[in-house]
């Protein structure tokens, strides 16, 4: 735990008086300190390329008065700095004549250790296993010709003091392990990539030789991609593999279920509350309380403990993701999901784990009943313009599906598709619910959090595949 | 206030000194200090303020040709202690790189430019909203018209590179940005869309009526959109949206992924990769330019390049490391392009948009969809259907795909060409791709 007050000019006593004063006639607000130590090693053309070190330290203090928002922060965690910040949310807000709202749940769940991955293991332990990813890859396959691996960890320790002096504490460990992998063949080029993580020391990943399954796991989506045909263009029948094709859920459905685009109603789904959104069968949610996951988290960036949220259920629309500014505006409550990159960005209500869970079908019936289709096993990244509905996701690893059998590997295609409609377009739900690796970092307003994702195989009726083949 | 020169400095010399006298052979060191302060407003009224100060050091060490890195934003000396002393201690356990150097001194800037890229004007936050007033109100005209954001940001920042061949050089920029989304809806649709402004200099921005009217035109002509089939068809490109294939360009050229072998453009020096009409310029001295700088971030000095001539690639983008390894000497590109551009096409516009019966004119993508190893490219896409000259409908929902290689040999550019971004590109025609849809 860090102390924040140790080495300041600053005591708490006079920060809790400071955050009290500037907050009085405030709806909501806090000081929210963090500090953050993370790391870097990359292997990169057989050499370690890069090892690097970072630590950050600051404060970000805010003020909520109705719908507006007051934020300053600083690096510098001094008397003169914070006065300077409360006079800057003072005269933003110099009007205001609101009531304090001091609730904040509490909790003692605790979803991950309070460890440091980076000192777990020592630098020159961190490189040998880099370099041996290197000789590993470029033993098994002669094709193999470019190798690039990394290690990245963090410890992040966060202090939220509210007006009143109520102050909440979280550490995060946070690791990722990522190895890619470039072959060629006959002058043809195609990498696989494929990585590890989650809120847990290094070891949970590479005990008893399993990053040789990481390298086994990128070298085999790589020799796939090798063989691959130019992917067809059209609508057409599509089955998502189990896992991180999950990213779906996220991008055409999550991001409209944040309360501040429903709040604004600027999302598709901001009058669908309690309709049927999806076919039957298909219930979605967004867990904050899975242990050790990437997108798991103890309490969010403004102190409240997170939980499992149900956003839909059967196809009906349940909830939106909530942070305390928009549930207060949609008179409701926080659901946990207040989250910000790090100190210098104002709070957003964002996703955790959003998972779509199992039905009853086989991937092999959805298979089968697809006369011409595609499936698509891994996808890079995705993104939705929110407000039009659309969404997109690149395909890393698919397959074409011919008279109800898998065909030969296509080529990375663009899938497009309108997010309020494609979860009614969902005919089958697999059996085979499967989490992601742990390796997603969801963007939103220029704010990378770290999340997962997570659902069994399903089968779309149609969506549009941007290959080149007519 | 961001910090002054005479603060940068000292905070560089010391950490230079210390991590000298703990045993590193050379170092090299970036101090900076940014202050940017936003006001946004929703639906007519103040949504938030923001004010954020920053500091950061980034220190490479070297010893021999060992190298390490760290970063921090605390400046404060006991933990620059700590840092340096980490520094070092890893330095002396990462293995060794052949490549690892500090750039060749006759290479770095002797001297700074004045480009002027810094205004000192102050915008107070009373006139920012008075600014946001004016936008909001002519976003809000069209009863259509649902929804309005917008922000005004104001950024100063100030930085130092040192390093210990004796560098020590830094400069202060601004910049002032205004921006402005609308949503609108009808029966059928809801859609939304923006403009911005973005220069060095406060007087040089749009006006906040001109700025709301273009993003409420943006936002209402894309209403009601339709799908349309799948066919190989001409695409006409945006200048906001060809600029970035221009950027795509540009990494494939970069030196990281040439030396690294992965980039579509390797070993094209001296080949024709566009059509011969084609010349790309990466110029670093223009005036108020918002990618100008007098030196890359390793404080090597930039002169113009003309990266691509009649259609022909001259240059890559060449950093001290990575042109060690291809055994060629730095020109000024570590950290990327300055001011990139596409030289003016001969075409008018509006004969580009006459040239055939029927094309697509592409006003947004959407996804990650450019392979700068295979040069494929397949991306979601929103723009209008236009025929015999005249925008017909709006399309969404469709994607568009082809692969680079043939993409670049099939370039028609208009003579429309502003410098609006770092990144410039007049409006572009591409034939022979694919467009995906029902």
């Amino acid at each position: 735990m860090s102390d924040f007050f140790e080495k300041s000019d600053l005591s708490r006593n006079d920060a809790e008086n400071i955050i009290s004063d500037t907050l009085k006639k405030c709806d909501d607000g806090e000081l929210y300190l963090e500090n953050s130590k993370s790391e870097s090693i990359i292997l990169d053309d057989n050499k370690i390329k890069n090892s690097s070190y970072n630590s950050d330290l600051g404060f970000g203090f805010r003020a909520v008065s109705g719908e507006v928002v007051a934020y300053s922060h600083s690096n510098e965690i001094s008397k003169n700095s914070l006065i300077q910040s409360s006079n800057n949310l003072k005269s933003t807000l110099n009007s205001t004549k609101g009531t304090y709202n001091h609730f904040i749940p509490k909790s003692n769940k605790k979803y991950y250790d309070n460890i440091n991955p980076i000192i777990q293991k020592t630098l020159n332990e961190k490189v040998e296993i880099l370099n041996e990813v290197n000789k590993y890859l470029r033993a098994k396959d002669d094709n193999v010709k470019q190798v690039t691996a990394n290690f990245s960890g963090e410890q992040k320790s966060i202090e939220i003091i509210r007006s009143g002096g109520d102050t909440l504490t979280d550490t995060r460990p946070l690791i990722r392990f990522n190895v890619s992998v470039m072959l060629e063949k006959n002058g043809r080029k195609e990498t696989g990539v494929y990585g590890v993580g989650g809120r847990q020391s290094y070891d949970a990943y590479l005990k008893e030789d399993n990053w040789k399954n990481v390298c086994d796991e990128a070298l085999r989506i790589a020799s796939v991609n090798l063989e691959s045909k130019p992917a067809p263009a059209g609508e057409m029948k599509v089955v998502l593999g189990p896992g991180w094709p999950a990213i779906l859920i996220h991008e055409a459905v999550g991001h409209g279920l944040e309360g501040d685009f429903n709040r604004k109603k600027t999302s598709a789904f901001h009058n669908l509350m309690g309709e049927k959104v999806a076919s039957e069968g298909v219930t979605i949610i967004d867990d904050g309380t899975l242990d050790n996951r990437r997108g798991s988290l103890t309490i969010d960036d403004e102190g409240t403990p997170t939980e499992k949220t149900v956003l839909i259920e059967n196809g009906i629309l349940k909830n939106f993701m909530q942070d305390r500014l928009n549930a207060r505006l949609m008179k409701t409550k926080s659901t946990g999901s207040g989250r910000r990159e790090n100190f210098r960005h104002i709070v957003l209500p964002r996703m955790r784990n959003t998972m779509m869970l199992s039905g009853k079908q086989t991937q092999d019936e959805m298979i089968k009943s697809v006369d011409k289709g595609i499936f698509a096993v891994s996808f890079g990244g995705g993104q939705v313009d929110i407000t039009s509905g659309k969404f997109v996701f690149n395909c890393t690893e698919a397959y074409e599906i011919i008279n109800g059998k898998i065909g030969s590997p296509i080529k990375g295609a663009t899938l497009i598709g309108d997010g309020p409609s494609i979860l009614k377009e969902v005919s089958m739900v697999g059996n085979d619910m499967m989490l992601d690796p742990g390796i997603g970092t969801c963007g939103k307003a220029g704010q990378g959090v770290p999340v997962g994702v997570a659902q069994p195989s399903i089968l779309i009726n149609k969506m549009t595949v941007g290959g080149t083949k007519l | 206030m961001v910090k002054d020169q005479e603060y940068l400095e000292n905070k560089a010399s010391y950490c230079l000194d210390l991590a000298k006298k703990l045993g590193a052979t050379e170092v090299s060191i970036n101090v900076g200090s940014s202050i940017s302060e936003t006001v946004n407003f929703r639906n007519k009224k103040l949504d938030e303020s923001n004010r954020s100060d920053n500091l950061g050091v980034y220190i490479s060490t070297y010893i021999g040709k060992k190298k390490s890195s760290i970063s921090s934003s605390n400046l404060l000396q006991d933990n620059l202690n700590i840092l340096i002393e980490k520094c070092i201690e890893t330095t002396k356990n990462t293995p060794e790189d052949e490549f690892n150097a500090l750039p060749d001194k006759d290479l770095l800037a002797q001297e700074i430019k004045e480009l002027n890229l810094y205004d000192d004007t102050h915008i107070e936050n009373d006139d920012k909203i008075k600014y946001l007033s004016i936008l909001e109100n002519s976003a809000s005209g069209d009863k259509k018209i649902i929804n309005t954001e917008s922000s005004f940001t104001e950024d100063k920042s100030n930085f130092i590179l040192a390093n210990s061949d004796g560098f020590c050089k830094g400069f202060k920029t601004s910049s002032f940005v205004a921006s402005s989304v609308a949503v609108a809806k009808d029966d059928k649709s809801m859609e939304r869309d923006y403009e911005y402004t973005l220069k060095c200099h406060y007087d040089d921005i749009k006006s906040a009526e001109e700025l709301g009217k273009a993003a409420v035109k943006n936002t209402i002509r894309k209403l009601n959109p339709k799908k349309i089939g799948s066919e190989k068809i001409p695409i006409i490109f945006d200048k906001r949206i060809a600029k970035g294939i221009l950027s795509t360009f540009a990494s494939a050229i970069s030196s990281s992924a040439i030396s690294r072998g992965t980039s579509f453009l390797k070993d094209m020096i001296g080949k024709k990769i566009f059509s011969s009409s084609i010349n790309i310029y990466d110029k670093p001295d223009i005036i108020k330019g918002l990618g100008s700088k007098s030196f890359d971030s390793e404080g090597v000095k930039t002169e113009t390049l003309n990266l691509v001539e009649h259609g022909i690639l001259k240059h890559y983008l060449i950093d001290t490391y990575n042109g060690k390894k291809l055994n060629l000497k730095s020109n000024g590109r570590s950290g990327g392009t300055s001011n990139l551009y596409f030289d003016n096409g001969k075409i008018a516009l509006k004969n580009l948009l006459n040239s055939n019966s029927k094309s697509l004119y592409i006003t947004e993508t959407i996804g990650h969809g450019s392979n700068i190893i295979t040069g494929d490219y397949s991306v979601g896409a929103t723009g209008f259907l236009v025929e015999d000259g005249e925008f017909k409908h709006p399309i969404n929902e469709i994607t568009i795909a082809g692969n680079f290689k043939d993409m670049f040999q099939n370039i028609t550019l208009a003579n429309d060409l502003e410098f609006e971004y770092s990144t410039n590109s007049p409006t572009m025609m591409i034939e022979g791709m694919v467009v995906a849809g029902k």
